[in-house]
């Protein structure tokens, strides 16, 4: 069983990190910090796709000296996948922003649940 | 390999580049590329579904000449070409329909945005229809996610940013549990198209080994999934979404986006873990409790809403679960049901929010029903097509919400355990719908509480008449002649 959690040590760590920023994107009331837990629960996933490709005692995938033999170095793909998930989240966690830039004029705070009774007042004298 | 078979990626690339051609446009002029765009999408598709049913074979089309395992792939199947089609007409409608709203609730420097959105939105709906690759779904999803968001916070008011953020919320806690669900599998099998997944998953399954990790990558990918699409106990970010939203986009949130989801849900179904190791894995059972359970709680949070939009958005949330119920009864009829439903949501739900947008402009831009109260008296056409949608979702014989509880009735008699149960649902569920609608209805078409408001008709525009012509046409035609749209669906799903 241990020896298990050792040998799976970096996915252990990635789905803590991924529970972890899970929970502050889902119940955190403070905007910025969901946004961090947000950024917080990516990297994890992005932590436990690079290991996948990491095989130790290998090269980065780049040829040099016309080395083309693959079993040199690591699987690339990942890499890849890693790259086009930063892509996403960053233009994610940019919307987000500037959605809390928009809600924090308009309100003055950033605590979400405060904000929702604002809006349900404003609402309430709308009509 | 046929000319036809380019199309899904053409259409795809037409969707990106007009996205970008609107971001400089004048807004009339980016409200008629879109429009052009959706019509443009929805005859390449039915032309490469015509070619499909005259004897043309589903095929895999192969991206940047690299074969599988590496390269990405387009999966060409009838059920991909009709969705994609039935998308692009249902999107074309809504900024049809919902022009005067749009022209209201929009800031007019930055409506090119919005319908560059709504491009957006359309490429994400082709490619989650069309994908043969789990990543690819992924990042389209999230394309889809932001152009949502796009959409829906183009109002600006406090309460539709709010719903904005909720929305980006849940929605990034979904795709956040899909791409762990992914990355799992890939552990596990080292693929992610599909085809190969599936000979991985299947061998794997058969041998005995990696039981956990497989499950528990479907399950993140089933409630990721799930989480997006709306299904209970995930539904609370609906009302505000699809209530506070300019009508036309909460048709397109409610009608379209959250279908592209399920039908991803449904590819992974077939075509990653196969229905023969889906359904042995009992995660078809948590879909269908969770979807009844949908059912009820949608219901009956619609019946305590007093607010016409929000009620409304939770009779979706009901929805939603009709279709995950269809998905957990069985591999064949249940899903014919769920396809069906797919379609009957995704051509009724546009209708009713731009009908009751049109209502609350009548009643002098009310939301509850009390304020709404006759409101049906002063715009027939709004009122007619409300009833109409309403009725649908009731299930009346000859409208297809009929169609689609027949569907699911049946599925569940083949199914054996689950036929009382499903069949208990569907009895409660009608009761509860009918008695929402009728109350909105009795409502809308009684006699107006205030005799000093003027009763003539409202003007109605030529574009909603329009939109709520073809939708009204659409949803009776297929209603009554249902049975060319059902083997159409059976031999599609046949060769999923």
């Amino acid at each position: 069983m241990l020896e298990n959690l050792w040998s799976n040590r970096i996915p252990c760590a990635a789905v803590l990190l991924f529970a972890l920023g899970f929970s502050t994107l889902l119940l955190h009331p403070n905007l910025i910090k969901k946004i961090i837990g947000l950024n917080i629960m990516d990297t994890a996933a992005y932590l436990f796709l690079t290991s996948l490709g990491y095989i130790p005692g290998r090269l980065a995938p780049i040829i040099v000296n016309g080395d083309t033999d693959p079993s040199h170095y690591v699987n690339p793909l990942p890499a890849g996948l890693v790259l086009t998930g930063i892509v996403v989240s960053v233009s994610v966690t940019a919307l987000m922003l500037a959605l809390t830039i928009r809600l924090y004029d308009r309100y003055h705070t950033l605590d979400l649940d405060k904000i929702y009774m604002m809006a349900r007042q404003e609402q309430g004298e709308l009509q | 390999m046929n000319f036809a078979c380019n199309l899904p990626l053409f259409c795809m690339v037409l969707c990106l580049l007009c996205a970008v051609i609107s971001s400089v446009l004048h807004s009339t002029a980016a409200r008629r590329l879109t429009l052009c765009l959706a019509g443009a999408v929805m005859s390449m598709n039915l032309y490469l579904l015509i070619w499909l049913l005259r004897g043309g074979q589903s095929t895999s089309y192969m991206m940047g000449h690299y074969p599988h395992p590496w390269g990405n792939e387009i999966r060409i199947g009838i059920v991909e070409a009709l969705f994609s089609a039935a998308f692009a007409l249902i999107l074309g409608l809504c900024v049809a329909g919902g022009r005067t709203q749009l022209l209201r609730d929009l800031n007019e420097k930055k409506t090119n945005l919005y319908y560059a959105a709504l491009d957006l939105v359309l490429v994400s709906l082709q490619a989650l229809c069309y994908t043969n690759d789990l990543f690819t779904g992924y990042v389209f999803i999230e394309i889809g996610t932001i152009a949502a968001c796009g959409i829906l916070m183009i109002r600006q008011i406090g309460r539709t940013t709010l719903a904005a953020v909720r929305y980006m919320i849940f929605s990034l806690i979904g795709s956040g549990l899909f791409m762990l669900g992914i990355i799992f599998l890939y552990a596990v099998t080292g693929h992610l198209l599909m085809p190969n997944l599936r000979q991985a998953v299947e061998t794997l399954w058969d041998s005995g080994s990696y039981r956990l990790p497989l499950l528990t990558a479907l399950c993140l990918q089933v409630i990721g999934l799930g989480i997006k699409s709306g299904l209970f106990p995930f539904h609370f970010w609906m009302p505000d979404t699809y209530g506070y939203a300019t009508p036309a986009s909460a048709g397109v949130l409610s009608g379209l986006v959250s279908k592209g989801y399920i039908l991803l849900l449904l590819k992974i179904v077939y075509d990653v873990y196969g229905t023969r190791v889906f359904y042995a894995s009992g995660v078809q059972n948590l879909l269908y409790i969770f979807g009844i359970l949908g059912m009820i709680a949608g219901s009956v949070s619609a019946m305590r809403e007093d607010d016409l939009f929000r009620m409304i958005a939770y009779s979706s949330a009901a929805q939603i679960g009709y279709i995950y119920m269809g998905i957990g009864i069985s591999p064949a009829f249940g899903i014919l049901g769920a396809l069906f439903h797919i379609l009957t949501h995704a051509l009724t739900k546009p209708a009713i929010f731009l009908a009751a947008a049109q209502l609350s402009d009548a009643a002098g831009g009310g939301r509850d029903l009390e304020t709404l109260q006759g409101a049906a008296h002063r715009d027939h056409l709004a009122g007619a097509a409300f009833a109409l949608g309403a009725l649908n979702m009731i299930g009346l014989p000859m409208t297809m919400g009929f169609i689609s509880k027949y569907l699911f009735a049946d599925a569940a008699f083949h199914a054996g355990g689950k036929l009382i149960p499903t069949l208990l649902a569907l009895a409660l569920s009608t009761i509860l719908n009918t008695f929402y609608f009728m109350r909105a209805l009795i409502r809308l078409f009684n006699r107006p509480l205030d005799s000093a408001v003027e009763r003539v008709p409202m003007r109605t525009q030529v574009s909603y008449t329009v939109a709520a012509s073809v939708f009204g046409v659409a949803n009776l035609a297929i209603g009554i002649f249902a049975q060319p749209m059902l083997s159409l669906l059976s031999q599609g799903l046949e060769q999923f």
